[in-house]
């Protein structure tokens, strides 16, 4: 394959970012953009412009990642931001979050839709409580990947010593992550450059590649699930035309596992079994669909099914209840979360209603103790409750699929979205 | 074994697809704004994939401010006339005409803002409750924190503090009356994705995207083209030359790029080796530092 369409071949990796303000995220992430050309002249020459007019001494490259004017003037990130870069290997997404208390909720968002966590500690200062908070959401919401980069080494000498502390440091709190499988330490300047495109001329002692390398390397492919199919129906294609007269197709995206014609499948919730006869991509014919492909499904025998329905194996079903135990962080600065409140329960492509049945306990993030006998939640509070669901929910452990385990509570007065929720 | 791993724009292919169906599923009368630039024809594309066989269950809306290039026109019309689907046009020239939205004066003037006004009274006049939009997170600053699914006030405004929070695959449509919403297939996609997938899907784009012999002139930083809308002042001095466009946008400000590359394998080099961004060559993005997120509030894409 030439230079010219090595995209053909490229993948994609999404992460989060998280540190405490000042540990360098922004000039990590300013760096990493000008190492791989993805900051442009006239990007550069607008920060330029406005560096001079807030009076900044050097061109401040985290102007580059701050978005809104509201933040530019208050000088902070307040939001999840989504930004772009590739190189000949991979694309990169950025979610970006701020590392305030107050923004738990925006940490978790950006979490969840990441399969890395990339997580500054300034040498100078090791692992604070802040560091604590971003890993232990990181692990909450699934992500098996945390590359933890020691930032500021030159301000403490590239000193080994001062690297193998923090790391072990780190180390100790993380033995009690869950779903965190893959921890890597990287000693870095993000100011300077060392180790996060090259090599670094000054710690020679570190044998372990630089940070770039490392995002482009690290395999995240066996992390969805490709042994429970689950299809959650979208959305039913219907042609009304002479040439596809008796054409019902079921759009969706698969959600786990894989799916081939002629395989036996199970509607949820009528419980009726067929053969899956087609699957179409964009009108195309193909014979396999896995995680995360959209695709059209047509089956053998005409049976009716519809938007929040699911097709799964008859020998791998998903867990069928109405009550569900689940950790669920709260989104919502005008509503608390209580017990008996009534919410819009959105899950898959289905929805439904939800009463909290029960608050079992709330955790303190910074400490990851748990706080017992408490009755209600607030803004960007963590913790464990029972939910009783109008209809059966198919579901699996959030631990096991990301995509059948995840949900969102909804305000029905506001329409606003009020919390995230992970199923037991 | 079989091995299951997608490329990006394969992923971003899946989640675009997933996003136009969840629309279609959520809302009662969703739109595609198509403007006949590449992001909308990708999007277009994207949508007629992801309900094939059937016909895209929505109708496409094209906010004119009468001052295009002649060949977008064309070829919007031989496009919705291919797929056939509904296509809805609101003029900007009719809001003027009904006072509701005044032409800007001065010698930078551009119906750019205007655009604003009148897609809010089609949204209005059509009873759409979601306008599918081709806008990509990396164009600007302010688009970095927009969501897939971007609501808007009953005045059709952004609040930048105030939007849902989008986590999994979980996108929240619900609204009240007279609000309605802004949906993003082509969040994830930069520019680069962009052309990369019009390569491998073979779709057809307009002639402005290649390069071609046009009479330009330079004003404000930006290659214009001259033509009814935009002609020389005193000092201007116009030149033939070969130019293409990354965007296209109203004739009045949408800026050219001097090039020879004629397909998009060339497109794509010259995107990849480019050093500037593409919104960099539209006059109305210079305007001032927050030019974007102004107009986003009022309502702009
Ligand atoms: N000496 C040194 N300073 C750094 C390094 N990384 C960031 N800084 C400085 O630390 C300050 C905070 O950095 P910034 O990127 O704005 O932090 P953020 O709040 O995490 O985004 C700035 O003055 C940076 O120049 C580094 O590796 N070494």
């Amino acid at each position: 394959m030439t230079e010219e369409n090595n995209y053909l071949d490229m993948d994609l990796l999404r992460f989060t970012t998280a540190g405490s303000v000042d540990d360098g995220k922004s000039t990590l992430i300013g760096r990493l953009f000008h190492d791989t050309k993805a900051i442009f002249e006239d990007q550069l020459e607008a920060i330029e412009r406005s560096s001079k007019k807030r009076g900044d001494e050097h061109v401040n490259l985290a102007l580059l990642t701050d978005g809104l004017r509201a933040e530019r003037e208050q000088g902070i990130t307040i939001d999840v931001a989504y930004r772009y870069f590739a190189t000949p290997k991979r694309k990169f997404i950025i979610a970006d979050t701020p590392g305030h208390i107050q923004y738990t909720r925006n940490m978790v968002t950006g979490a969840s839709t990441a399969n890395l966590a990339l997580i500054l500690v300034d040498a100078r200062n090791g692992v604070v409580e802040q560091t604590r908070r971003h890993t232990f959401i990181a692990d909450l919401l699934g992500i098996k990947h945390v590359a933890v980069c020691i930032n500021k080494m030159d301000l403490v000498g590239y000193d080994e010593k001062v690297y193998q502390q923090v790391q072990q440091e780190y180390r100790d709190f993380a033995s009690r992550l869950e779903n965190v499988t893959d921890l890597t330490f990287i000693p870095i300047s993000a100011l300077k450059g060392d180790n996060v495109v090259d090599r670094s001329e000054n710690m020679t002692w570190f044998e372990g590649p630089p940070l770039l390398y490392h995002l482009e390397n690290v395999y995240v492919g066996s992390d969805a699930n490709h042994v429970d199919a689950r299809f959650p129906v979208q959305w039913v294609i219907r042609p009304h035309s002479d040439e596809h007269h008796d054409f019902r197709g079921f759009a969706g995206r698969v959600a786990g596992g894989v799916f081939k014609v002629g395989d036996e499948v199970t509607v949820l919730p009528s419980g009726f079994s067929t053969k899956i006869q087609k699957i179409l991509s964009g009108g195309e014919e193909k014979e396999d669909a896995f995680f995360p492909q959209s695709v059209t499904i047509l089956l053998e025998d005409e049976i009716d099914v519809s938007r929040g329905d699911m097709l799964v194996k008859p020998n791998n079903q998903p867990r069928i209840t109405q009550d569900l135990d689940a950790r669920i962080c709260w989104f919502s600065g005008t509503r608390k979360l209580a017990k008996g409140g009534k919410f819009i329960f959105r899950h898959t492509t289905k929805e439904a209603q939800a009463i909290v049945s029960e608050i079992r306990y709330k955790v303190d993030v910074n400490t990851l103790r748990k706080i017992e006998d408490v009755d209600s939640f607030d803004m960007n509070e963590i913790g464990r409750v029972c939910l009783r669901v109008s209809q059966p929910v198919f579901h699996d452990t959030y631990r096991r699929n990301r995509n059948t385990g995840s949900f969102i509570l909804v305000d029905p007065f506001s329409n606003e979205t009020l919390a995230a929720g992970m199923i037991i | 074994m079989r091995n299951y791993n997608l490329t990006h724009l394969e992923q971003l292919e899946a989640e675009a697809i997933f996003i136009l169906r969840e629309t279609a599923a959520q809302f009662e009368r969703p739109g595609l704004l198509f403007s006949g630039g590449k992001d909308s024809i990708v999007m277009a594309h994207l949508a007629q994939k992801a309900f094939a066989p059937a016909k895209t269950p929505f109708p496409f809306v094209h906010v004119d401010t009468g001052h295009n290039f002649e060949e977008t026109i064309e070829y919007r019309d031989a496009f919705v006339e291919k797929l056939g689907v509904e296509l809805i046009v609101g003029q900007v020239q009719d809001s003027i005409d009904r006072g509701t939205a005044v032409e800007e004066t001065g010698p930078d003037a551009s119906r750019n803002a205007l655009q604003s006004v009148t897609l809010l009274e089609t949204i209005d006049r059509e009873s759409l409750d979601a306008c599918l939009g081709g806008g990509r997170r990396d164009e600007e600053k302010a688009r970095a924190k927009e969501r897939f699914f971007s609501h808007r006030d009953a005045f059709g405004q952004w609040d930048p503090k105030n939007q849902r929070p989008e986590l999994w695959n979980l996108f929240n449509g619900r609204k009240g009356p007279g609000e309605n919403f802004r949906v993003f297939p082509l969040s994830n996609w930069t520019e680069m994705d962009v052309w990369q997938y019009a390569k491998i899907e073979e779709i057809e784009l307009p002639s402005l995207y290649f390069a071609h012999e046009r009479e330009v002139l330079e004003r404000n930083g930006s290659l214009l083209a001259v033509s009814e809308f935009v002609t020389p002042r005193e000092n201007e001095n116009p030149s033939t030359e070969t130019v293409r466009f990354r965007t296209i946008g109203d004739a009045t400000c949408t800026g050219a790029v001097r090039s020879s590359a004629s397909n998009l394998d060339d497109v794509i080099s010259e995107v990849a080796a480019s050093r500037v961004t593409e919104r960099g060559s539209r006059a109305d993005d210079r305007r001032s530092e927050a030019a974007m997120e102004d107009r986003k509030k009022q309502g702009y894409f």
